[in-house]
């Protein structure tokens, strides 16, 4: 862990030298970091993750000044409009509910969403497939999704606040679960554990880091989530009127992807390659 | 912003619930305390002082905090019967509401009744009244009547207090406008219309307090 840190101060530098010699705007970047693997902060409050250094690569490769900076989830886009920030990078799904209001570059990473819930949970064991993807239809989605709203029903379902996972259970495509919303997914994880609700659904990597780092028995059950309102992976949120920073943005996210830089850094915080 | 009129209001009547209930509970909390803080006994004293003195010396968002996070991750307690209480977040912001308006209000109450005037207590003495009925008789309402302008004041903080319930996930006025301004990105529209509701209710006990003033005054 050290070691990750001391790179990451390194890298820090380096940009901080790249970027006092670079001719380039100032860029505000906002991220919650709160969302681990893909934001977070340390013990020193200091923001890291997945996305604050794919962030800071971005910045290189666009030679822009670059500052991140915190901003709770539930205002995220409201603090984009009011130029608190230039742009976001906080786990957030490009879905066309999103689109009205804001654009998006291209994704950078995509993943699944899972269900989760504590061990020895009747859920545990549902009887699902693997994998639903909304976008595609057809009956095999539609049988999962009966199979889920029956197992779902009269349950208490966990989630962050303005969120895909909200707008999926709210959607109705799961029947009516009763859904309660928190504002960070730390809180829903600290309920599920509590055993106030029956059961939460993420993003699939932010059970797994926090069963790791609590080391509480969360299992991830049912299928993963893609597609539909689960959105077509996480890009940069950026206002409509910014085409020229969206333009630097995506012209960076090709030059990462291409030289791998996405994906290295996808593998060290996630575990897995979740670059798009 | 029309729209989500609809909604806002449908989420006034938990707000109204949810502090209409806590000024009820509250209010027996606050006399009960005010009584042990007049008494001798000096256990009872301390008790109510240092009641009084933790829950109005921390901020109301940590005793929420406190109430259904804390105590949530303590295993004895989620198997015990306080959990029943506990588990549920609407339990949770009622009791928490409870206590820190009954402890502001036994500070009210506490200075209202050290005001009675002590010729009147000696005249219930000489009527031959006994304690129970000199307290509910003489000294509890005088005592009542005495506290309405600071009790009015503690109503409407604890109106306002209840936005605090959309911390631990209650769909509240303010938790029904997060959630509408996560979907319509307009903070300021719903903002002032949810603003707005407060300040209606505000005006409604202000006037209250002021016609209850009016009728008990009797100076």
């Amino acid at each position: 862990m050290k070691n990750i840190f001391k790179l990451f101060l390194s890298s820090m530098a380096a940009l901080a030298i790249l970027v006092s010699s670079a001719q380039a705007g100032s860029v505000k970047i906002g991220t919650e970091g709160a969302y681990p693997p893909w934001n977070a902060k340390d013990e020193s409050g200091k923001l890291i993750g997945f996305e604050v250094e794919l962030a800071n690569w971005l910045c290189i490769y666009m030679e822009a000044d670059c500052t991140i900076v915190e901003q709770d989830w539930d205002g995220m886009i409201p603090g984009l409009i009011m130029r608190k920030y230039d742009a976001i990078m906080a786990g957030m799904s490009i879905t066309d509910e999103r689109m009205k209001t804001i654009n998006f570059s291209q994704g950078y990473a995509d993943e699944v969403a899972s269900l989760a819930v504590m061990k020895g949970s009747d859920l545990e064991g549902m009887d699902t497939p693997e994998g639903i993807n909304l976008s595609l239809g057809g009956s095999d989605v539609k049988a999962a999704l009966k199979t889920l709203t029956a197992a779902l029903a009269g349950k208490t379902i966990g989630v962050q606040t303005a969120t895909i996972h909200q707008n999926f259970l709210e959607s109705g495509d799961v029947g009516s679960v009763k859904v309660r919303t928190y504002k960070t997914q730390d809180e829903v994880n600290l309920d599920l554990a509590a055993g106030r609700i029956d059961a939460a659904l993420a993003a699939a990597v932010a059970f797994t880091d926090y069963a790791e780092k609590s080391g509480k028995d969360v299992v991830l059950v049912g299928p993963t989530f893609s597609g539909g309102a689960f959105g077509n992976g996480v890009g940069v949120g950026i206002r409509k009127d910014d085409t020229a920073l969206l333009s630097d943005f995506n012209k960076a996210i090709n030059k990462a992807r291409k030289n791998g830089k996405i994906s290295e850094l996808a593998i060290k915080w996630f575990g897995f390659d979740a670059s798009m | 912003m029309i729209e989500s009129l609809p909604r806002l209001l449908n989420a006034t009547m938990l707000t109204i619930e949810l502090t209409l209930l806590s000024l009820f509970f509250g209010i027996f909390v606050g006399i009960f305390f005010a009584v042990l803080r007049t008494s001798k006994n000096k256990i009872f004293y301390y008790i109510s002082y240092y009641y009084s003195y933790i829950l109005r010396g921390t901020p109301l968002l940590v005793q929420i905090f406190i109430i259904y996070f804390g105590l949530g991750q303590v295993e004895w307690i989620r198997e015990s019967f306080l959990w029943i209480v506990l588990k549920e977040p609407y339990s949770c912001a009622i009791l928490a509401f409870t206590l820190n308006t009954g402890a502001y209000s036994s500070e009210i109450f506490r200075s209202a009744f050290e005001t009675i005037n002590k010729g009147v207590l000696e005249a219930a003495e000489g009527l031959g009244l006994n304690k129970i009925n000199t307290f509910f008789k003489i000294k509890l309402p005088i005592a009542i009547k005495q506290s309405l302008p600071a009790y009015g004041n503690e109503m409407i903080l604890m109106l306002k207090g209840t936005s605090l319930a959309s911390t631990v996930t209650l769909l509240d006025l303010t938790g029904v406008a997060k959630h509408i301004i996560s979907t319509t990105f307009k903070p300021v529209e719903v903002f002032i219309v949810a603003g707005s509701i407060y300040l209606l209710m505000t005006f409604i006990i202000h006037n209250f307090i002021r016609f209850l003033e009016k009728k008990y005054n009797y100076n």
